[in-house]
């Protein structure tokens, strides 16, 4: 059983800590550095409630030891929106694209990357794009008009 | 679910890897984690040491050279997804990556991974016994080529030996008149199949020259299905053909009842999708022609 130092840079800050070999890295971000929006659904890789953005690509941060991720950059829904509301956030809100909001971190930091990729994606891009993350209350059904929103929302602001 | 305790290692170099595999029995390797991880959660694997691969040069990539296409077996799918090269030239290898796992998976998961880790439900492995793949391995005794057919022994099983890492995939580069296609069938996104079938085609004239039909998850490793591709080698892949060739692929599977079907219903599954990946394949290798 080994223990190991780690810098990881959290939403643009760098936290140092000895880690466990095993510590998971939605431990490390959840319960080392307190920041709960990133959430534990199935535990089995397969819900994407837990999803970040590691080194600005979506993954499950439950199948991620925090030791492998020394030296990344992770972003997390607290820094999303960069102190505003990100327009991801923007769209979730002005379309319902939550019911009880646990796959919703995770759900917006996937659609945020997709749509850094692909900014203006047709619902059949927005369904494959998400396909990764559960959610059990909308039938994606406003999910998929919050990310259209989202998408006009970031051609505004690029527009103006 | 917290993982066991485990020594983690993150060597700079092939060798010390291999080094410490030989110095620790027990050891894993670490690739993208995202089969090893759910079962050490699960505790169906407790490894006494991890060797993570993620610092070692050279081991990532898609390129064509010396007559095969080369992916770096800490490659991920997603970079699969995203090359122009494996998206027009290699359709097989396209349909297969697009249906591993999930999109957000993809992004971590690798494809020496997927190759190595040597699940019976994988993808990648069907997809490299129909290519006639073969697999680069480092070790102790220096580097050697493995085909596809003399890799996956068992369940989890492959012929690497102790200190023996995977590094890179070979497939045979694509010429005229080749072509393939990955048909699975899954309950929903992200899960193993209940079958799947590749079949890659080589034409030569207006006829088949050349055929790889194998199954994924009909069996306890993936199985090629001999006797599906002689159907169809010699053949105009007309539906006589094609009928034969579904027919020898039902045969070749030897699936078990459970949640995702019976037996008699997975032979069905492999029968029709031999059929839809043959003719697939088929139109690919008439318009690469």
């Amino acid at each position: 059983m080994s223990s190991h130092q780690i810098s990881v840079t959290i939403n643009g800050e760098q936290h140092t800590r000895e880690v466990e070999a095993r510590l998971l890295l939605v431990h490390f971000i959840r319960e080392e550095l307190g920041l709960t929006g990133t959430h534990i659904g199935c535990d089995t890789t397969s819900c994407g409630a837990c999803t970040v953005l590691l080194n600005g690509v979506p993954a499950k941060s439950c199948t991620v030891f925090a030791v492998a991720a020394d030296g990344a950059e992770v972003t997390t829904v607290e820094g999303l929106g960069n102190g505003g509301l990100h327009p991801v956030q923007r769209g979730f809100t002005e379309k319902h694209g939550l019911q009880c909001g646990f796959c919703t971190p995770g759900m917006m930091l996937t659609s945020k990357a997709l749509l850094d990729e692909n900014p203006d994606p047709s619902e059949a891009d927005i369904r494959w794009g998400i396909s990764g993350n559960l959610c059990r209350c909308t039938g994606y059904v406003n999910i998929v008009k919050a990310v259209q929103r989202a998408s006009e929302l970031m051609k505004e602001n690029s527009d103006g | 679910m917290i993982p066991p305790s485990f020594d983690y290692h993150a060597p700079d170099t092939l060798e010390e890897a291999s080094r410490l595999l030989l110095a620790n029995p027990e050891a894993k390797l670490l690739a993208g984690g995202h089969s090893l991880i759910p079962m050490m959660r699960f505790r169906l694997a407790e490894p006494a040491a991890l060797v993570d691969l993620r610092k070692i040069p050279g081991l990532s990539g898609i390129r064509e050279d010396g007559g095969s296409l080369r992916i770096g077996a800490m490659t991920r799918e997603s970079e699969l997804e995203k090359s122009d090269l494996v998206q027009s030239r290699y359709p097989l290898l396209a349909d297969t990556t697009r249906v591993i796992a999930d999109p957000v998976v993809r992004n971590l998961a690798t494809v020496g991974g997927n190759v190595a880790h040597a699940d019976p439900g994988n993808d990648h492995p069907a997809a490299m016994l129909a290519y006639r793949a073969s697999f680069v391995a480092a070790g102790p005794s220096g580097q050697r080529t493995i085909a596809a057919s003399d890799f996956f022994t068992g369940p989890f099983s492959t012929s690497l030996e102790e200190g023996e890492i995977l590094t890179e995939i070979r497939i045979p580069e694509a010429g005229p008149g080749s072509g393939g296609a990955y048909r699975k069938f899954e309950r929903k996104v992200g899960d193993y199949a209940v079958a799947a079938v590749a079949v890659q085609l080589q034409l030569d004239g207006g006829r088949i020259s050349g055929a790889g039909v194998a199954l994924t998850n009909v069996g306890l490793t993936a199985i090629q299905a001999g006797a599906a591709e002689a159907a169809l080698v010699g053949s105009d892949g007309g539906d006589a053909a094609l009928d034969a060739a579904a027919e020898a692929a039902a045969a070749a599977a030897d699936p078990t009842d459970d949640h995702r079907g019976s037996a008699d219903y997975k032979r069905a599954v492999v029968r029709v999708l031999t059929h839809r990946a043959a003719s697939s394949a088929l139109t690919r290798a008439r318009e690469a022609s």
